[in-house]
């Protein structure tokens, strides 16, 4: 069975280490918050201004000056510190953030990411997503494996405009756990119940496969 | 004699100068931390042809949207345009001028346009179409792209404290972009929420020096929710 959004939340949260600072995109990323282990540390940093980002507010909390960068209303942990745009870009850019999540509309195995245009269609802009993948080095990538008719996202060239060249090295989707290396992709863990050949048949990028391909634990 | 003294009394004589087919900073990011009033007074003058660098251009109705309503806006320099129909509607048209500008890279540029600095390498953009026609260098065995820096005929920005010389503190994530506009525009015009005696902020808590503001008025203040997300108890 494809990862449902919350199983993708749990794979990524699996990512996290004690002491972490952390970007986590919008969507399927920002929900991994939920699942930090209760013995471990985690510091969540949104890009336009907060280190240190806690869960939504009370109703009573709201507080319109103190919102993360999906728009939403948030609150601080204690320890967290506020900043400019340009100090928080220092720390993505300086590589001072531990992990990134983000996600994506195609990924290729030259580590390539297209996720924020389709031309002629959905133009809204990069935000933040140039630059955290162009700064970061641990960058999890987390998509859906195929389009609803079947298409691979996971492509030996991206067919949309990039978003970041060679810099993608781990990608998560609904059926796999993948690395990328010398412009393949090598397939790490699978969704529980979803066989390599599935996997294979679902990726258009080059693949490999080693011996053993453990089922992910969630 | 004013001396350091910045404040102006009418959002009139906050923008005082401000002419068609100038160029505007402004900082905020989605709605929070927008200067509001100064925008509204910017339609109130009908001025055209601006372009404006900010990392988001509003919505329908509010913040910076409110300038597309009378196609006010020339080029808008901005890393995200969601949520914004009319906008969407101008950019397909070819009325209005989109420069997508990834969020780090547009607050550098600011902070060097502010800091003298022309031009700077990132990383950023670079083998996207964003780096297409830009001088590529290699340092470290890493490609980066050239950028140059944004400067303004006028930046308008919102901070929450300030005393009478300018000095600012900003609250929460409603800094943002602010500071570093303010810095990079030849005239920067802030709007607080209060403003207090020379002498009572502490030196050691201003989050930006009164030397980057030519301008400060005080305003009262909608600061619409884009997105109300609560936890029950």
């Amino acid at each position: 069975m494809a990862l449902t959004r919350e199983q993708l939340a749990q794979r990524v949260a699996q990512e996290f280490h004690d002491g972490y600072y952390v970007n986590l995109g919008i969507g399927i990323p920002t929900l991994a918050a939920n699942y930090i282990p209760d013995d471990m540390q985690v510091m969540l940093q949104s890009e336009n201004g907060l280190l240190g980002m806690g869960q939504f507010p009370l109703d009573e909390e709201v507080d319109a000056d103190l919102i993360n960068a999906g728009k939403q209303t948030v609150t601080m942990v204690p320890g967290a510190s506020i900043f400019s745009s340009a100090e928080s870009f220092a720390m993505i850019r300086g590589g001072h953030v531990d992990l990134t999540v983000l996600g994506a509309f195609e990924v290729d195995c030259q580590g390539n990411i297209a996720s924020y245009m389709i031309p002629g269609k959905l133009i809204k802009g990069m935000g933040g997503a140039m630059d955290l993948v162009a700064g970061a080095d641990n960058i999890m990538v987390t998509m859906t494996h195929a389009s609803k008719s079947g298409a691979s996202k996971l492509l030996a060239e991206c067919t949309l405009p990039l978003t970041g060249k060679g810099c993608i090295k781990r990608v998560l989707t609904d059926l796999a756990l993948m690395d990328i290396a010398e412009g393949k992709f090598i397939l790490r863990e699978r969704a529980p119940g979803v066989s390599v050949e599935e996997i294979a048949k679902l990726t258009d990028g080059e693949l490999v496969i080693p011996e053993n391909v453990p089922e992910m634990t969630l | 004699m004013a001396g350091f003294d910045k404040v102006v009394t009418s959002y009139t004589e906050a923008l005082e100068g401000l002419e068609d087919n100038m160029t505007i900073i402004a900082g905020g990011f989605g709605l929070c931390g927008i200067p509001e009033n100064l925008i509204a007074e910017i339609k109130r003058r009908g001025t055209r042809g601006l372009t404006i660098a900010s990392n988001n251009a509003g919505v329908d109705g509010k913040g910076l949207g409110i300038l597309l309503e009378d196609q006010q806006i020339k080029k808008m320099i901005a890393s995200y345009v969601g949520e914004n129909a009319l906008f969407e509607a101008q950019m397909m048209s070819g009325e209005l001028e989109v420069e997508l500008t990834p969020q780090g890279t547009l607050a550098e540029k600011m902070r060097a346009g502010g800091a003298g600095i022309p031009a700077f390498f990132t990383a950023t953009g670079y083998g996207t179409p964003v780096g297409e026609g830009k001088e590529v260098r290699e340092f470290n065995g890493r490609h980066y792209i050239l950028e140059e820096a944004l400067v303004g005929d006028f930046s308008i920005a919102k901070a929450w404290k300030a005393d009478r010389y300018g000095n600012l503190m900003f609250r929460k994530t409603a800094r943002n972009f602010n500071p570093m506009a303010i810095t990079a525009g030849k005239i920067a015009v802030v709007e607080v929420e209060e403003i207090v005696e020379v002498g009572q902020l502490d030196p050691d808590e201003i989050h930006l020096p009164g030397i980057y503001v030519n301008r400060l008025i005080q305003g009262t203040f909608e600061k619409t929710i884009e997105q109300r997300t609560v936890r029950s108890a």
